[in-house]
């Protein structure tokens, strides 16, 4: 981290970029990274961090937005114009050259301009190649580095996943590039490899002093090397920060999860440093407004086990499993799981009483504490919304109105109202929303996309595949995501209102 | 029992295709106008092929005809393999599919509408007409011949070599051409065959004066002249024995490369 310096190398302005079948891979993203930093892209697969990447490189164009090098536009260079270099997923070595070759293949194309003075002590400037010695010396300082001396005239089909990964690094630093780009360059290897190379890669970044972006999707890897980590989902960013932020306050439900093990429960904050989850109140550092939905992240190992009349709440132990450097062990709260990582077994059955201190509760908002929809009214009375069709109560739009057989509204006033193609906002609480595996049962029909374990419940996310619409809530059944499911809202749930001025 | 069954019928196979060509490489060491009928040994139908002036042109046409046109096929088929490729828009899988066609279109149909166009265009009966009418013949196979390699390559070497630095037509060069050679070279080879027993579109479009192996032949058939005949058992035996040494070169080689590869891993 001494290597950082607060000048920004590359600033990503607003960056979108859209695919031709209509895929938002990366949704207007803002991030800086500062010369010398070591930042990783963390996300599961599809969360847009390698397309980021490749737009960094200039493999694709950003659809919007722009990229700034050293604080100047470089959207439209094209990638052997920036002075940036990539370590691929497969290491995308060349089969028909040796290892010297593929190291020197940067070096033998590059033109340097060097002044030179003619007779009449004009200066002028040449570019010129770098000569075989110059290359030579360069190829063997590299091997050097990443431990592969005596590798030059080995063919790199006949090298090891382990050794092709250093020839891939070794071909992209022996250019000197300002930023290095790494696209989880160590998926291919096996774990005891992987975490050498870890330290290795951190080490190397160390000593050489230049920018590091690392994409990956293993949060272990991201934790360990990086100075900063940005945690990404669906093309957005969820959280940037250092990976002991990430960790101790993540923003929301996603990367508490995302990261790490963690206990996830739904809770209020009371008022007065207290927040009330699994049944219980805990006293807590964080401050919000009393009454305020809260999502609470307790971490396993932060969750103290005593004696069942010591602790602030007490259950029974109904798993215990082995890990090797700690028991991971289930305590029954009422209807709560909480999870906890202690080197102390307790046996399965046992009650047992349960601590946490006020600092290792973390309290984040709530995100999402309905969902909101523009949606019509049609014909029949019915209304359209996120990529479905409900029943609904049409009166509640108009106060004290009723319907007629024909099915106009009636208002207070004995006005006669055709709802047809009004414009509605609808609204439907997380507890509202059911879910059937009968895809005739319900108004909308969408793949689960997300389940997230909150100590009792679990909060799930239904998308659509037309219009990619979500829906949020909870349920204390199982479900698997890419489940299809049909989305049942019953009638009394889903409130309305008209489109006004105010909320458009 | 069962063993012994299998052996023979797979000998019998064996000889079935290879006793046309191993009879017709012994009578090529006798001088006997058919076959069938045995004159003494001699190596009078090999001198033939050098001495016979007429032989020896026909001979040297059609080799020089083959290499050229397979030459400028492998050329244009990898040209052509490489921009379908990369072209992921509609235009690519059309013009893929396209080129596809000539490889199953019957040879007559394709030599009959050479000549027309030929005849169209004022070119006629050249050698620039058979030259593009070999072509024609040679570049699909070509590029059916690449199109797998390229498929086969890892999609992030060009990306890889642009990254190092290269400009696409240098990355195109010094990466993508090496690395889609095997497929470039069998293709080349299956062109160089194609032209050379190709009788269709050379008796359409080859001048009168001029004349390939097979028109020849073709030739001394109908016009009752056969004395040259013979010959061609030699130069027929001589085509086999220079094929046989290429495939064996080439799994030599293969092996080798194989053998070094799993040595190691």
């Amino acid at each position: 981290m001494g290597n950082v310096k607060q000048d920004k190398i590359i600033e990503l302005i607003d960056i979108t970029r859209k695919f031709e079948d209509g895929l938002v891979a990366v949704d207007g993203i803002n991030l800086y990274v500062r010369k010398g930093e070591f930042v990783t892209f963390l996300g599961p697969s599809g969360c847009g961090k390698t397309t980021t990447l490749r737009m960094i490189a200039g493999f694709d164009k950003p659809t919007g937005g722009k990229v700034l090098l050293n604080g100047k536009d470089i959207s439209d260079l094209p990638p052997n114009k920036r002075p940036i270099n990539t370590v691929f997923q497969r290491y995308a070595l060349f089969p028909h050259l040796n290892v010297y070759d593929n190291i020197a293949f940067g070096l033998k194309l590059k033109r340097i301009n060097t002044v030179y003075e003619d007779k009449n002590g004009k200066r002028f400037e040449k570019k010129v190649k770098f000569s075989k010695s110059e290359i030579s010396a360069k190829v063997d300082k590299v091997l050097k580095m990443v431990d592969l001396e005596g590798f030059e005239k080995r063919s790199v089909s006949t090298l090891s996943g382990g050794q092709q990964q250093r020839v891939a690094i070794a071909r992209a630093l022996v250019n000197e590039p300002e930023i290095l780009l790494l696209d989880e360059p160590l998926g291919a290897l096996d774990l005891k490899m992987r975490k050498d190379m870890q330290l290795e890669l951190k080490e190397m970044h160390k000593k050489l002093g230049i920018t590091f972006i690392y994409v990956t999707h293993d949060q272990e890897e991201a934790l360990t090397m990086s100075d900063t980590i940005v945690v990404m989902k669906d093309g957005v960013i969820q959280q940037i920060g250092t990976p002991t932020d990430i960790y101790n306050e993540p923003k929301n439900a996603f990367v508490a999860d995302f990261i790490g093990e963690s206990n996830i429960f739904s809770g209020t904050y009371v008022g007065n440093r207290k927040v009330r989850f699994i049944g219980k109140t805990f006293d807590c550092v964080d401050d919000f407004e009393p009454n305020d939905k809260v999502d609470v992240v307790v971490r396993p190992e932060d969750v103290e086990i005593t004696d069942a009349d010591k602790g602030t709440v007490s259950g029974k132990i109904i798993s215990s499993i082995f890990k090797g450097i700690h028991y991971e062990m289930t305590v029954k709260i009422g209807k709560a799981e909480v999870l906890i990582q202690n080197t102390v077994e307790r046996k399965v059955g046992e009650t047992v009483g349960i601590v946490i201190k006020p600092n290792n509760i973390h309290i984040m908002a709530k995100e999402f504490s309905s969902n909101r929809y523009d949606g019509y009214i049609t014909k029949k009375n019915t209304v359209c919304f996120g990529d479905g069709e409900f029943e609904c109560d049409v009166t509640q739009l108009y106060a004290g109105s009723s319907l007629d057989e024909e099915g106009y509204l009636i208002t207070a006033e004995g006005e006669k109202i055709d709802l047809t193609d009004t414009d509605v906002k609808v609204e439907v609480g997380l507890k509202d929303i059911e879910i059937s595996d009968d895809q005739e049962k319900g108004g909308a029909i969408g793949n689960i996309v997300s389940i997230i374990y909150k100590g009792d419940h679990y909060q799930l996310i239904v998308r659509t595949e037309e219009n990619e619409e979500d829906y949020v809530f909870d349920t204390e059944d199982t479900w698997n995501e890419n489940d299809r499911v049909s989305v049942i809202i019953p009638k009394d749930k889903i409130r309305l209102s008209l489109v006004t001025e105010n909320n458009k | 029992m069962k063993k012994w069954l299998s052996w023979i019928f797979l000998f019998a196979v064996l000889l079935f295709i290879y006793l046309p060509i191993v009879i017709l490489a012994i009578y090529s060491f006798t001088n006997s106008a058919i076959i069938g009928k045995w004159n003494g040994f001699s190596f009078d139908l090999y001198k033939q092929l050098f001495t016979v002036e007429r032989l020896r042109k026909t001979i040297l046409n059609t080799v020089l005809l083959a290499v050229l046109a397979s030459g400028l096929s492998a050329i244009l088929g990898t040209l052509g393999a490489i921009g379908v490729f990369y072209n992921k828009k509609w235009l690519g899988k059309y013009v893929k599919s396209a080129s596809h066609i000539p490889v199953i279109n019957a040879e007559i149909v394709t030599a009959i509408s050479l000549a027309l166009v030929f005849a169209l265009f004022n070119i006629g009966r050249s050698y620039f007409a058979l030259l593009m009418g070999h072509m024609v013949l040679c570049t699909p196979f070509v590029m059916l011949s690449v199109l797998p390699k390229l498929k086969q390559m890892d999609g992030s070497l060009y990306e890889a070599a642009l990254d190092l630095g290269a400009t696409p037509t240098q990355a195109l060069f010094k990466v993508i051409i090496p690395e889609i050679m095997p497929g470039i070279f069998s293709g080349f080879m299956l062109a160089i065959t194609l032209s050379l027993d190709d009788y269709m579109i050379s008796a359409y479009t080859k001048p009168t004066t001029l004349d390939t192996i097979s028109t020849y032949v073709y030739q001394a058939v109908k016009n009752q002249n056969k004395s040259m005949l013979p010959a061609l058992r030699a130069l027929s035996a001589v085509i086999f024995f220079v094929m046989i040494i290429v495939v064996i070169v080439i799994n030599l080689r293969a092996s080798k490369k194989s053998a070094v590869k799993s040595t190691v891993k």
